[in-house]
């Protein structure tokens, strides 16, 4: 399909803006654009189904069932995304001032105090602008809870676990820390007297997702807790996958003392093709005096931005947040109120039930109800037929299901991550089911119909080491690249792909 | 209200296919130390007509730019987001995916990606760009970043100029950084080469606004040169909206080029969400955080596009990374993308004059009215600062009283402006209604 600028001729244009009678200063030669930037030149029509077209060439929950692993793919209510375009939020300036933003005010408190409930903590900024950001700033507090104390110096590690998200060693690195890996023990928990041994004076934290990567509720968080607690650390939870236990069991209570919340995960922000995300901070009441600025507070029966924190972080972001993304999950907490637990445990349940079903064609790692979603192993296939998770997530493709994330964790070799959400029908759940099913059968009778997967699709297989090793990326005009002449192999590589 | 499909059926079925009698026996790993034993303190459940009630009555005690005629900038402006832009978003198979893992279910969104690089490229004379950055304030860190790694230094330097949002962020990211930030005060209204050139000695980069927060146009090209003499890295922060009439940041030798997307494509939606852009010189196209869409060709020859150069990015490098991003600003960039194709090079030209004139139109009408300039010297693009004879603040309550919120009070971020007001002005606004600004702060 053409590129936009291979669609565009010179004339024409979208729309026509107001041209008041107001003459034009002159900008000085000297910061003048020399040459117009070749933006499409394309009327409104045009443009208009060009996106459409490409619309139709992407897969989104609309589309079909999409179990990506760890990335909580709900439903997402349209109610939200007509709530979020009232003028009185779309149209809001940052800078209104506050008796000329109460309604905004308001509703940013009270998620704040939603999420505060169902983290079990005691004080939340909803200002991180996604879940890796909202890490960073939970190691950030942590660096200045310590400097508050006079131990910054000395506590200067942090561990995670072998099953953790890439995002989680990532963010200990940006936010200037040193790195220890936990293992995982034969149960898929953390390794408890593997982490006696990595946990000591020198240590700030704990990062752990609870469950975890693997689907499981770790066994032993509470004696976890109390390893980090006794040295005087403090344990930070990633919540990607508190989409499990709402209302079931809290960060709070299990001992966190810092915990980030995907509010484009649990609370259904759309995720947009990559984002937006959310992901605020909710802390223990020790960790307040140090979350970014302004912070949203009620004072009598309004409510204002709170400037005066001499302890604070300072700002993780612009202003207060993204704004749109609090009024989708504020929409989504209201519409369950206390039922979120009932929509973890349908979660729990739909994840359980489809590995019941699939337990017996794949490898399971780890012999044990799940939680949220399940980690299978395609090992059998790719030693016995030759097909590996790559493989099998292609032809899922071909059934009509986006595929769940693959290669990941790294603990589970050729790892098929799969999390079906509580939106999910029974029947729904039946037909992967049964196409999981069938893509063994077909392993052991046709593994090139696998192996050629997808079919029907705009393209097959891509060339990826090409498009690295080449690295085309943007449109070069008329000097752009014809790659269509250079042979091509279907060289997909063998990582993570998603959470 | 709930989004579940399960019936009570149902649930039978699937409990005994997973042989369990209950839901509960499917937490039964959970210990019970850390069980939660009671219902969650959350307000009763609403069905879609009480929730939509419940927030109109929210959204009805903000006062937005259709129910005041506002002149509020300092970095979300009230640019006019034509109806194309909401449609293309609506498409669920845009709003319901996620990151294009998977390219062959993904071509939609990773052409779209590498439509949007290439605009941002052109906009900003750069090789290369990721596809968003969380805002205009945190791509400055991403810069600060790959500076501090591709030169070995540990210094940043950010104009005084600069929007405070975005200086403080990189402060905020600084310490686990491990980087020294270094401010270069602005001296009436703009920044001095000379200056710059000193406090750049041993800095990774410099981080400068065009624009500026003041909206006055620096001598940009002088600030790179002064950063090339002392082997920075130069940085330019600028407006997409602007890049129809100033020249573009690689031109004039910067290394990288970031912002605030907003201005083009996203409403103002109390500062988000929206995108920052980060576009750079080839030279740190390793190094660059974020997702990056390539193209390449199928086994069939046909051309398709896929996420590259991943051994960047923290899921494959983890610790080693070259940043921690994951969920990005997609959506946001591709409300931009439209934008931008919908003005065109035309449009786009023709948006910054407007702007252009209008600002200086309202510059003229208040300095007639006996308001002096801050910086009256200054060449302005859509914001400049006035002296209103008082403290802004008085002023702003005083113009909102006539309905009018006249812009920024100054002196919340910068020492001995107090008595000033920066005030924006975009295409949303007429002559007519600078002139009730006039009268409304002359009143």
């Amino acid at each position: 399909m053409k590129l936009i600028f291979e669609k565009s001729q010179p004339g024409r244009r979208g729309g026509e803006l107001p041209r008041p009678d107001v003459p034009t200063p002159e900008v000085p030669p000297e910061l003048k654009r020399d040459r117009p930037p070749r933006l499409p030149e394309l009327a409104e029509p045009e443009i208009l189904r060009h996106f459409t077209k490409l619309s139709t060439r992407n897969f989104g929950i609309d589309t079909g069932f999409y179990p990506l692993g760890s990335c909580t793919m709900k439903y997402n209510p349209r109610v939200n995304e007509r709530l979020v375009m009232l003028p009185g939020f779309r149209d809001l300036h940052p800078y209104q001032d506050e008796d000329g933003s109460q309604g905004a005010l308001e509703l940013m408190w009270r998620l704040q105090e939603a999420l505060i409930e169902v983290s079990g903590l005691d004080a939340c900024s909803l200002q991180p602008a996604a879940g890796s950001q909202g890490e960073l700033t939970g190691l950030m507090l942590m660096r200045a809870y310590f400097a508050d104390r006079g131990e910054a110096e000395r506590r200067d590690t942090i561990v995670t676990a072998d099953t953790a998200h890439g995002t989680n060693p990532a963010s200990v690195t940006m936010a200037g820390y040193k790195l220890a890996k936990v293992r995982t023990d034969p149960r898929g928990n953390v390794d408890v007297a593997h982490l006696r041994e990595l946990v000591d004076e020198r240590t700030a934290g704990l990062m752990l997702t609870n469950p975890s990567t693997l689907g499981l509720f770790d066994e032993h968080i509470e004696e976890i807790a109390a390893i980090f607690h006794e040295v005087g650390a403090l344990l930070y939870y990633d919540g990607a996958n508190l989409n499990a236990v709402c209302g079931i069991s809290r960060p709070g209570d299990m001992g966190f003392d810092i915990v980030h919340i995907n509010l484009h995960k649990t609370f259904s922000q759309p995720h947009g093709g990559g984002g937006p995300g959310g992901g605020p901070v909710v802390v223990r009441d020790t960790l307040e005096p140090f979350l970014p600025v302004p912070a949203v507070v009620k004072d009598g029966d309004g409510f204002r931005l709170d400037h005066d924190r001499p302890k604070s972080i300072g700002k993780v972001r612009g202003y207060t947040g993204p704004f749109g993304v609090f009024v989708r999950s504020y929409a989504y907490i209201r519409s369950y109120g206390p039922g979120l637990r009932e929509m973890s445990e349908t979660a729990v349940l739909n994840a359980n039930y489809l590995l019941a079903r699939l337990k017996d064609a794949y490898d399971l790692p780890f012999e044990r109800l799940c939680m949220h979603e399940f980690v299978l192993s395609a090992r059998s296939l790719k030693r016995e037929h030759g097909i590996s998770a790559l493989d099998v997530a292609k032809r899922l493709m071909d059934y009509g299901f986006h595929p769940p994330t693959i290669y990941f964790p790294l603990v589970v070799p050729e790892a098929l991550m799969i999390e079906p959400t509580e939106t999910e029908a029974k029947e729904t759940l039946d037909e992967f089911t049964d196409a999981m099913l069938a893509i063994v059968r077909e392993a052991a009778e046709d593994p090139d119909v696998i192996k050629e997967a997808p079919h029907g699709r705009p393209v097959r297989r891509l060339d990826e080491v090409k498009a690295a090793k080449r690295a085309i990326v943007k449109y070069g005009f008329e000097e752009h690249a014809d790659l269509s002449a250079e042979p091509a192999e279907a060289r997909q590589l063998e990582a993570q792909k998603g959470a | 209200m709930s989004y579940l499909s399960l019936t009570d059926r149902d649930r039978e079925e699937m409990l005994a296919a997973i042989g369990v009698s209950s839901v509960e026996e499917l937490f039964r790993d959970i210990p019970a130390g850390v069980r939660f034993h009671r219902d969650l303190d959350l307000e009763p459940a609403l069905g879609e007509q009480e929730l939509s009630r419940h927030l109109e009555e929210l959204a009805a005690r903000n006062v937005d730019t259709t129910h005041e005629l506002s002149f509020l900038g300092a970095g979300i402006y009230d640019h006019y987001v034509p109806a194309i832009v909401d449609a293309v978003l609506q498409r669920g198979e845009f709003l319901t995916a996620y990151t294009p893992y998977q390219p062959e279910l993904s071509q939609g969104v990773l052409q779209a990606i590498f439509e949007y690089q290439t605009a941002i490229c052109e906009l900003t004379g750069m090789d290369v760009s990721n596809a968003s950055g969380y805002d205009g304030t945190t791509v400055a860190a991403d810069a600060c970043y790959v500076a501090k790694h591709a030169t070995g230094r540990s210094k940043v330097v950010v104009t005084e100029a600069t929007n405070p949002q975005v200086r403080q962020v990189v402060k905020t990211y600084a310490p686990g950084f491990g980087l020294e930030i270094v401010e270069v005060p602005h001296r009436e209204g703009v920044t001095n080469p000379d200056e710059l050139r000193r406090a750049a000695a041993d800095a990774a980069c410099v981080i400068f606004q065009q624009p500026n927060f003041f909206g006055c146009l620096e001598p940009a090209p002088d600030l790179a040169a002064a950063a090339h003499d002392a082997e920075a890295i130069p940085v330019a922060h600028v407006d997409l909206v602007s890049l129809g009439v100033l020249e573009a940041p690689g031109v004039y030798g910067c290394g990288m080029a970031i912002g605030e997307g907003q201005s083009a494509g996203n409403y103002q939606s109390f500062a988000g969400p929206h995108y920052g852009f980060l576009a750079a010189r080839n030279d740190f196209i390793r190094r660059m955080p974020g997702r990056i869409v390539g193209e390449t060709v199928d086994t069939a020859g046909e051309r398709g596009y896929v996420l590259t150069l991943q051994t960047r990015e923290q899921h494959i490098r983890r610790e080693k990374a070259t940043s921690n991003i994951t969920t990005n600003q997609t959506l946001l960039a591709l409300a931009g993308l439209v934008h931008l194709s919908w003005l065109g090079p035309e449009g786009l030209r023709e948006l910054g004059e407007t702007c252009m004139g209008l600002c200086d139109y309202a510059k003229r009408r208040l300095v007639a009215a006996g308001f002096e300039l801050a910086f009256p010297e200054r060449t302005t693009f859509k914001e400049f600062a006035v002296r209103v004879g008082r403290s802004a603040k008085d002023a702003v309550a005083t113009a909102r009283s006539r309905g009018v919120h006249p812009g920024y009070a100054l002196g919340r971020d910068f020492a001995g402006l107090d008595d000033a007001l920066l005030v924006a002005v975009t295409e949303q606004r007429s002559p007519e209604d600078i002139d009730r600004l006039v009268e409304a702060l002359a009143a």
